[in-house]
């Protein structure tokens, strides 16, 4: 349970949050048409006589689409409908040619389903939660206006007219800005893994309308407003905790919160209306007469199904099962890149613990310092295999792998060469080892005199004086041992 | 060379192929009627040349030996249908002047079986009519004149009435038409010739522009039944890029015409017996069911029980699909736009479409937002599509017991222009025996059968099941062999 309220006058309030996000569908053509869809083409040139609305022109369903909403249905769990339908969305508007959007109100292409956010302490998420997915619908993006290309007119770009959108309804089940926040990384999270949506927020790949309300714990649900199309995670959370305030002050005041339609402004950082419930549009729904019902069969469903990948929940499961801690399994699969690249390390045989802690610590690092990616990964899971091989197998200590690894990042070399090449290669030869330990007791023999007055937490610098004077080539064990004995 | 004008789809072409004359000399002959009959108003716009141009073609294909199935034979073109670098008009305003950079799929298909374009028939805008008087380019006038010593002006009948008055005037041989609630049938009684709306989804929609999606459906017209099946052969079939296209072979329907009836059951429905109907109507359809008989097939009274609901249904669906079809026409990207000094882009819509629409099809635009509004759907728009669905019942069952369904095709003969044009009610029951047909996707045509005593045509309408234009065709062809129409119009124009 969460226990984010909002401190009014008059007591605590409960935040209710629904959110309605909006996910483009990864594919080459549009949902009705064969026009492409790439982004930031220049105006109008990935439009069809379709798009265009042009007299006499016909939408045909875009089989991978639909192909691509089922697959993200099957990720949440959501029952498919083998049979559903296409409605028409009437309004008039400059970016939308038809004068309606094709839809799905009656009947969706998928209905009930659900996704899991971990339980993140720090950001007041105490337990994991499940998030209830009421429907996805599959619908037609509109084009844009651009109000900055003439004094007096607006523009139309209809590039963006009749690209595929999932329209992901969720139930109003977070009751805070950290829990809708989670689901919405989450929810991206699940499109990324399985491909339908590339999840780019900026871009606008994916947005959501965020519907808010607030009651006092355990009251009824109060009225909400929906603000439309936030495109950040950050925005979505900002909407939520300025929106429930801004409702509880209201009703403290002696208002009353109307259902309505608001929009955000992230310079101001605030909400305002945008139209109310009496003014909303009647966009009188029906049918659409140039579709048929969208039946699917068995074999569709199945091939949908077996072409989903591991999905998030299964691949931390794994990890976990497999002695990664809970954090490194968090980070290692929020992203389907770092996770497919971290797969490919275990399949090299590298052991999952240390392989785990050092693409978490190391590579993240490196990756982070080079401004780079893990679809530009400057080091190959392969080449990482080998560096963590030699880890693993004694050759060299950890320190080392710091330093090979860094001149991996450099050369591009391997692992294995540049040990070779630089004489990295740890030793346990005893007789070397304890040469360098009598000198370093010996130079320190102040420091050996309170060792054995009694104080062990010096036996930490002892090995590091040692490691160093071995150039961190000496095998960490051998060192230990050897130490003891000569402290007796 | 009038005579050539005389001649049918299949005398062109069997002449032409035959070498009795060549098809450039056939276009000229209809090209020149067609410039002599301006009184009809029955094109929008005349394309001689494409006419000429397909004619070359055809007799260049003859020399080598490589002759198509519609080879020398000039058509109409309904000024629904987009045509490349024709202006393409729906009869409306809103879209005058718009020449389209596509060609339909329809009018694609007649081209490349070897078909030529005389122009662009004229139709009532946006195919919403049924007397051609909502045309912003001028109704049509039919050629036929009532035998009473006046001289009305009579309505070709709608929508597709540009189409029926040029083939009853020999402007051309055979044109197209679409058929949403009797838009082939109707001005096909009207004019004393055939036409035929085959089962929903046999001629693609693409590139035609729309008026109530899931009723449009395209079809030929021509002067006897034979023409029909040539032409249909040459329409139809499959087209991915409509979505409600069907999935099928194109029958050889002029090989297998036949007008022996023997072993076929013909349903008369008892519900299209109007009380207080036009005698000549009723004699005519008793006359019909006569020659049935003659032709070897069994006669059997049907019901279909929710006819008399057809009409509303109709009246809520079509202009529902159309309110929506037509919000495209808004002035932002190609057809007319008028934006007052100062305006927004409200006012530029209602500017455009005030303008842009006539009163029919502001009408229709209304009554469909109307039915599909917040709190009047169910009441209206649910209730017309159960009433659909029953109706498509009706005729299943009625199929169980017989193979095609003859009866009337309108209620009465052309009317004159402007009789009804003030009581658009009156105007809509002019559909009520074609509707029906229409609501259930079914095929059906109208073939002429009598001459009223004012000396009109009037036309039989036989419905067939789905699928089954054949049994249609044949049942069309019994008649017209048995009526022996040969009347035509005088020429006046």
């Amino acid at each position: 349970m969460s226990d984010y309220r909002i401190k009014g006058e008059t007591g605590e309030w409960e935040v209710v949050i629904g959110l309605e996000v909006h996910a483009q569908v990864t594919s080459n053509a549009k949902l009705f048409s064969g026009a492409a869809t790439a982004f930031g083409a220049e105006p109008n040139t990935q439009v069809s006589l379709v798009d265009a609305a042009m007299p006499g022109m016909l939408p045909v369903p875009n089989r991978e689409c639909i192909r691509q909403a089922v697959r993200t249905g099957m990720a949440i769990e959501a029952q498919i409908n083998k049979w559903s339908r296409f409605d028409r969305k009437n309004y008039f508007y400059a970016d939308l040619p038809q004068g309606y959007q094709i839809s799905q109100l009656y009947h969706p292409l998928v209905g009930e389903g659900s996704l899991m956010i971990e339980a993140d302490e720090k950001a007041g998420i105490p337990e994991a939660k499940r998030i209830g997915i009421e429907r996805i619908h599959v619908e037609q993006d509109a084009g844009k206006l651009m109000h900055d290309q003439h004094p007096t007119m607006s523009y139309v770009d209809l590039n963006r007219s009749g690209v595929a959108l999932m329209e992901i309804v969720s139930r109003p089940d977070m009751r805070s800005p950290a829990e809708a926040g989670a689901y919405v990384r989450k929810l991206r999270s699940i499109l990324r893994y399985v491909g339908s949506c590339d999840g780019n927020m900026e871009e606008g790949s994916m947005r959501a309308d965020v519907n808010v309300s607030v009651r006092r714990p355990g009251d009824e649900f109060g009225t909400r407003t929906e603000t439309k199309n936030v495109n950040s995670v950050r925005f979505v959370m900002a909407v939520i905790e300025g929106e429930a305030k801004r409702q509880v002050a209201l009703i403290e005041s002696g208002g009353t919160v109307v259902q309505e339609t608001r929009l955000y402004d992230p310079d101001r950082n605030e909400t305002r209306s945008m139209r109310s419930k009496e003014d909303a549009h009647d966009y009188r729904y029906f049918p659409d007469p140039d579709l048929l019902p969208l039946e699917l069969d068995d074999a569709f469903l199945a091939e949908c199904r077996e072409s989903l990948p591991e999905l998030p929940d299964a691949k931390r499961a794994r990890y976990l099962s497999a002695g990664i801690s809970a954090y490194n399994a968090d980070v290692l699969t929020a992203e389907v890149e770092s996770a497919l690249w971290f797969d490919a390390l275990l399949e090299t045989g590298a052991k999952p613990v240390a392989a785990a802690n050092w693409v978490t610590s190391e590579l993240f690092g490196a990756l982070n310092r080079l401004g780079k990616s893990f679809e530009d990964c400057p080091v190959t899971p392969a080449q990482a295999g080998e560096l963590l091989g030699l880890v693993a197998d004694g050759t060299i200590s950890g320190t080392i792998a710091k330093q090979v690894f860094e001149k991996m990042l450099e050369s591009g070399d391997g692992a294995a060469a540049i040990v070779d090449r630089e004489g990295l290669k740890q030793t346990s030869d005893t007789g070397a080892i304890e040469g360098e330990i009598a000198k370093v007791l010996a130079a320190n023999a102040d420091k050996v005199e309170q060792y054995k007055g009694g104080k062990e937490a010096l036996f930490g610098f002892f090995v590091g004086q040692t490691m160093k004077a071995m150039q961190g080539k000496a095998n960490p064990q051998v060192v230990n041992e050897l130490l003891k004995k000569a402290l007796g | 060379m009038t005579e050539l004008t005389n001649l049918t789809v299949a005398q062109i072409r069997d002449g032409h192929r035959a070498g009795d004359f060549s098809a450039v000399e056939v276009a000229e002959a209809f090209n020149a009627n067609v410039a002599g009959a301006k009184a009809l108003n029955a094109f929008i716009v005349e394309t001689p040349e494409h006419a000429i141009a397909a004619a070359k073609a055809a007799d260049a294909d003859r020399s080598a030996g490589t002759l198509k199935p519609l080879s020398g034979v000039p058509i109409g073109m309904k000024d629904l249908f987009c045509t490349n670098g024709v202006q393409t008009t729906a009869a409306s305003h809103m879209l005058e002047g718009f020449v389209p950079r596509y060609e339909s799929t329809v009018s694609q298909k007649l081209w490349d079986a070897g078909a030529g374009m005389l122009g662009k028939l004229n139709l009532d805008q946006f195919a919403m009519g049924s007397s051609n008087e909502t045309s912003y380019f001028g109704n049509v006038i039919s050629p036929w004149r009532r035998k009473d010593g006046g001289n009305a002006a009579l309505a070709p009948g709608g929508s597709s009435g540009g189409s029926s008055s040029a083939i009853a005037a020999r402007l051309c041989p055979a044109a197209t038409g679409t058929d949403t609630g009797g838009s082939i049938r109707q001005p096909a009684a009207f004019t004393g010739i055939s036409g035929i709306k085959p089962t929903y989804g046999r001629c693609s929609r693409w590139g035609i522009v729309a008026f109530a999606s899931s009723l449009d459906q395209a079809g030929p017209m021509a002067r006897d039944v034979r023409d029909c099946a040539i032409m249909l052969e040459n329409m139809a079939g499959f087209d991915p890029k409509d979505a409600t296209s069907l999935d099928m072979a194109v029958p050889n329907w002029e090989a297998a015409l036949s007008s022996d009836l023997k072993g076929k059951t013909v349903g008369i429905p008892r519900e299209y017996r109007l009380d207080g109907i036009d005698p000549d109507i009723d004699a005519m359809w008793d006359a019909g069911i006569a020659m049935l008989k003659d032709a070897g097939a069994e006669v059997v009274e049907i019901s279909l029980p929710h006819t008399k609901y057809a009409l509303p249904a109709y009246y809520i669906i079509a202009p529902a699909e159309a309110s929506s079809n037509l919000a495209r026409y808004d002035g932002v990207r190609y057809g007319l736009r008028d934006l007052p000094q100062g305006a927004g882009l409200q006012d530029m819509y209602a500017a455009t479409r005030a303008d842009g629409f006539g009163p029919e099809v502001k009408r229709r635009i209304m009554i469909g937002t109307y039915v599909l509004s917040a709190g009047f759907y169910d009441a209206y728009y649910t209730q017309a599509q159960k009433v659909r669905t029953l109706i498509a019942r009706d005729f299943e069952q009625a199929f169980a017991s017989c193979d095609v369904i003859l009866a009337p095709t309108a209620p009465s003969a052309a009317f004159g222009l402007g009789e009804k044009t003030s009581d658009p009610l009156a105007m809509y029951l002019n559909d009520v025996f074609a509707v029906p047909a229409s609501l259930a996707g079914l095929p059906a045509m109208s073939v002429p059968a009598a001459l009223n005593r004012e000396g009109l045509p009037l036309g039989l309408q036989i419905i067939g099941k789905a699928f089954d234009e054949q049994g249609v065709l044949n049942a069309g062809l019994a008649i017209e062999e048995r009526a022996g129409f040969t009347a035509r119009a005088d020429k006046w124009w």
